[in-house]
């Protein structure tokens, strides 16, 4: 990929991307009070008289959220903070009910870190991350349930939220795709938030600004709260031009606050910076500092399964699979699983080492299996054919009861009808003939019925050997065995 | 028997015991003492039919043998503490209607002990105030007045409500907040003794929140060991406030016995203030005495920085008050003003500019400006800084005394206006609490002499964190050695 640039009119510009990641704790209940959490319930179902901010209420820090938080921290390499403070973040609105949110601004959990994205062909870029902090959300207000008033639905009230901020390292649409992509990977394997952006429990706030080649930064817009991760290069690529042709119109960039619409695919203007709140941030003193020491860290860090990044590198290593197929696996923990279960049945079934079926088991998996699964539009934990299914299948290609092409035929009916490859194999008596006898006798056949042809080939047209393999496993029905077909074809066809 | 009102805590406690009262009795006496003492405004809320069930329930208690220091002792319960299904308005009109689905901690620790409650007493609204003139329901007045004269006195602030209640003899025992001196110098304009103890003793749950770093719930009562009984049964650490810390409440009535000899008194040099009332720095230097006369050694101390101690509460306090008060905002409770064809902005301001007094709108802008950019490092940063270096001054000086004694308050109670008008002037009063706040270490108010109008004044006196034991011990001889037999004429019954 060539690098990213907007052409202007007047000459190139770089587009320079931040990303400020909202991600929904997964824990047993809200940050400060034990209020549950879980989405789709009635409004105002799941608040504490803390979330609702009454009169004398008192926060009280959820540990697991803390957890969490360093969790995350460790799984992006980042330094960990064993002091780190909560303040509050002053301004009015309605879903706000203490007045205030409840933040981390000078002292966070979570310092600095990398995250290294994957860009395709092997290609890779690291990318910083500038902090990690915890935080409270808000509530929701509903401005169409009634003509003229708003309704409140505090059940996100006090959800916990870890904003990670990038450094502004991304410099295209791709590469703010692939950073989100590849956080929700990290954030799913440790379980510190399910990504799912769709319901809000992962939202970005985009950072975009511009500049010619070796320019300083230009002034920055902030695209607030995108909820897919193509709006986000959608809102990038908008909004990135807009600046330029603002810039190139002799004008200049206002620092603002945007929102993006889906429908129309453009940003617009939010609040100007002259509108901009002055937070009063300040220490909340209903809350101590968060102190935790080493033993905490090594236990968050014990807790850590393998990360994409080391899975990736050991299906590599280790099992001997091609890069590609290492990085279509790793970036979903369930297709890792559904693969690694897979390896092990088949070890198990075959007795060969892993290494040595590694590369053709994630070739079926990236190919056959993924292929099928996403026109059925399914999810690899949906999958009608099970790890365990998929290793049958595969120790019968292993030890040649069928071929490849046969197993093709096999693995549709299994995903249609969820049998076993075996049982099929045998209904329509699919297995592979290794029987010398019966192939000479049927290629001698095969022979004597195309005489031109084998006259042609003795002339000297080799590639007329592919014809009579075709012919044998044509009248064999698939099920001649391949390599025995063409030991015993090239001497007879030689005369 | 006379009149019940007048007994003591642990006189009435004892009289329990041996079966010769009855909760009942008690508590019928005290809800006609309310009734009858409607003039000093101290209740702003009547809890009568409570009253007498759980005075039932105490005494079944005491029966079963279950009795507890606070069994079956009507008390009054400042506003600011969430009452379950009864009033807890902090005292402001934006508040209006509000009835909590909880109880506060302190509260609870009562009722758990088998107290009695006789009703919601009156205070500054959300505890803003030294005079108690600020409360939406009207001022409370001084049980107090001064000799041959029918004017009243204000009854200090902010607890108003529970000395009035106390010294006006209409309950036992009263709970109270402390925030810069709420506690200590409404007790020293009433002749009550008052003590806040040190922060984090007591759970904020539930506390209708004013300066959440600096607010304590204490107590006010008749004499010392009725402090040491009530203080008791209010403390203790409560998983539900962050703020309150795990550690064992002492007997604090076990710490009373009389024998201060030893023990080393400071007495801070920046207290005597220039224009200080004579007979106040008389009645410290008789204090002086009676501590050397008890067996004490004097000890002159420094508190260098106590000259900026009501400056950086005035910066610290209202900076957290304009975020703890955000929430009254007219969304889920209490006071909701709309404006015909207006938004949400303009319920924001017509609510709470109906529902917030002067005062607390004074503060709400002092605490908005010291928060903002721009002014956060000259303001809230420094005075965080200044806080400490207070802090350090009263460490230093425990290092050298067990005890500090000084005034409670630099006047005898005033007249209502005389200085409502004047922010500045009303602020003072708090100049010899404010330290202690700041410090968060435990502090009391004893009644220990009367003016020259015959009002009463305090001596206040202050011990290191969690250091109570001793401030309830040199309280116990102070009140014993200064006598304070003086009671207020009945004008209100």
């Amino acid at each position: 990929m060539s690098k990213f640039l907007i052409q202007g009119a007047t000459g190139d510009f770089e587009v320079v991307i931040g990303l400020e990641v909202h991600a929904q704790v997964i824990s047993n209940a809200k940050l400060f009070s034990g209020a549950a959490t879980e989405f789709g319930a009635e409004p105002n179902a799941q608040v504490s008289l803390v979330d609702a901010a009454m009169p004398g209420m008192l926060p009280t820090i959820n540990a697991e959220c803390i957890r969490q938080a360093v969790r995350t921290g460790l799984a992006l390499g980042a330094e960990i903070n064993k002091f780190s403070v909560f303040d509050r973040k002053n301004y009015f609105y309605a879903d706000l009910p203490q007045g205030y949110q409840i933040s981390q601004f000078k002292h966070p959990i979570v310092g600095e870190g990398t995250i290294t994205l994957d860009l395709g062909d092997g290609r890779s870029k690291d990318v910083g991350i500038e902090r990690i902090h915890l935080e409270q959300d808000a509530g929701k207000s509903m401005h169409d349930q009634h003509p003229q008033y708003t309704y409140v639905d505090l059940n996100r009230s006090g959800v916990a939220l870890m904003e990670i901020v990038s450094k502004p390292d991304m410099t295209s649409p791709e590469e703010a795709g692939a950073y989100l992509t590849k956080l929700r990977t990290i954030l799913r394997y440790i379980g510190s938030c399910d990504g799912n952006m769709e319901q809000g429990s992962m939202r970005a706030d985009v950072n975009v600004s511009v500049r010619r080649a070796g320019e300083p930064l230009g002034t920055r817009c902030e695209i607030k709260n995108v909820n897919s991760i193509r709006f986000v290069r959608q809102a990038i690529e908008y909004e990135a031009q807009r600046q330029v042709d603002i810039i190139e119109a002799g004008g200049k960039i206002d620092q603002e606050t945007r929102l993006f619409d889906p429908g129309k695919g453009e940003t617009r203007s939010m609040r100007s910076k002259e509108e901009a709140h002055d937070y009063r941030y300040f220490p909340d003193p209903d809350l101590l500092p968060i102190e935790f020491d080493e033993a905490f860290i090594d236990a968050a860090r014990d807790s850590l399964p393998e990360l994409p990044d080391e899975k990736k590198a050991r299906f590599i290593e280790d099992l001997g699979l091609p890069d590609y197929n290492a990085s279509v696996l790793v970036a979903e923990k369930e297709s890792c699983d559904y693969f690694e279960d897979l390896i092990a049945a088949l070890v198990k079934k075959t007795g060969k080492d892993a290494k040595a079926v590694g590369a053709k088991a994630s070739n079926w998996v990236t190919g056959d299996l993924f292929g099928a699964l996403n026109k059925a539009g399914k999810s690899v934990t949906e999958s009608p054919v099970s790890a365990e299914q998929g290793a049958d299948l595969l120790a019968l290609i292993e030890d040649g009861t069928i071929s490849g092409r046969i197993a093709k035929d096999v693995f549709e009916i299994m995903f249609d009808t969820s049998k076993d490859a075996g049982v099929i194999v045998e209904e329509k008596g699919l297995r592979q003939v290794s029987d010398t006898g019966e192939i000479e006798q049927i290629i001698d056949e095969v022979i004597a019925a195309n005489p031109a042809q084998l006259e042609q080939y003795r002339a000297g047209k080799d590639k007329l050997i592919g014809f009579f393999v075709g012919q044998v496993m044509k009248a064999t029905g698939g099920k001649a065995n391949p390599g025995m077909v063409n030991k015993l074809l090239k001497p007879k066809l030689d005369g | 028997m006379s009149d019940l009102t007048k007994l003591s805590i642990a006189e009435a406690r004892d009289l329990l015991k041996k079966g010769e009262l009855s909760a009942r009795e008690l508590a019928e006496a005290h809800v006609a003492a309310v009734h009858a003492a409607e003039s000093l405004n101290a209740y702003i809320a009547k809890t009568p039919e409570m009253a007498l069930e759980m005075a039932d329930k105490a005494d079944a208690r005491i029966k079963a043998g279950g009795q507890k220091g606070m069994t079956g002792i009507p008390v009054g319960i400042k506003d600011l503490f969430a009452t379950k299904g009864v009033h807890t308005q902090a005292c402001s009109h934006i508040l209006d209607g509000f009835k909590p689905e909880y109880e506060s901690t302190v509260s609870q620790k009562l009722w758990d002990d088998g107290a009695v409650m006789l009703g919601k007493l009156n205070m500054d609204e959300f505890a803003m105030g030294s005079s108690n003139e600020t409360s939406y329901y009207g001022p409370v007045k001084n049980p107090w007045r001064a000799k041959g004269s029918n004017n009243d006195f204000v009854p200090g602030g902010s607890s108003g409500g529970s000395v009035a209640s106390v010294a006006g003899y209409c309950a036992m025992g009263a709970t109270a907040s402390d925030t810069g001196g709420s506690i200590r110098q409404p007790a020293a304009f009433t002749g009550t003794f008052g003590i806040k103890p040190t922060y984090g003793r007591c759970s904020r749950y539930g506390m209708v929140a004013f300066a959440s770093s600096l607010d304590q719930a204490g107590t006010i009562t008749r004499d010392v060991r009725d402090g040491a009984i009530m203080l008791e049964s209010i403390s203790g650490f409560d998983t539900k406030d962050s703020t309150s810390v795990d550690i064992p409440v002492p007997n604090f009535e076990a710490a009373l016995t009389g024998d201060i000899r030893g023990m080393k008194i400071g007495i801070p040099k920046e207290y005597h203030l220039d224009g200080m009332p004579a007979e106040i720095e008389a009645l410290w230097q008789q204090g002086i005495e009676w501590m050397k006369a008890a067996g004490a050694e004097i000890v002159n101390i420094s508190l260098p920085h106590t000259k900026y101690a009501l400056p950086t509460y005035y910066i610290v306090a209202p900076a957290e008050a304009s975020s703890n008060l955000a929430r009254y905002d007219g969304v889920r409770y209490g006071l909701r003003e709309l404006v015909e064809g207006g938004g949400l902005a303009d319920m924001y301001e017509a609510t709470r500019a109906a529902g917030f007094g002067d005062e607390v709108k004074r503060r709400i802008m002092i605490g908005t400006y010291v928060l903002s950019a721009g002014y956060y490092d000259a303001y809230y940063l420094k005075a965080q800084k200044v806080r400490q270096l207070i802090s350090n001054d009263f460490k230093e000086a425990f290092g050298k005394v067990d005890a500090i004694l000084t005034p409670t308050a630099p006047s005898a109670a005033f007249a209502f206006g005389e200085k409502s008008d004047d922010p500045i002037a009303m602020y003072l009063n708090d100049v010899f609490t404010v330290p202690a706040s700041l410090a968060g270490i435990p502090g009391s108010s004893v009644p220990a002499g009367l003016d020259a109008n015959g009002l009463p004044l305090g001596l206040q006196i202050l011990g290191k964190a969690w250091d109570e034991e001793t401030v309830f011990k040199v309280s116990g001889v102070l009140e014993e050695a200064a006598a304070f037999k003086a009671k207020p004429e009945e004008w209100w019954r």
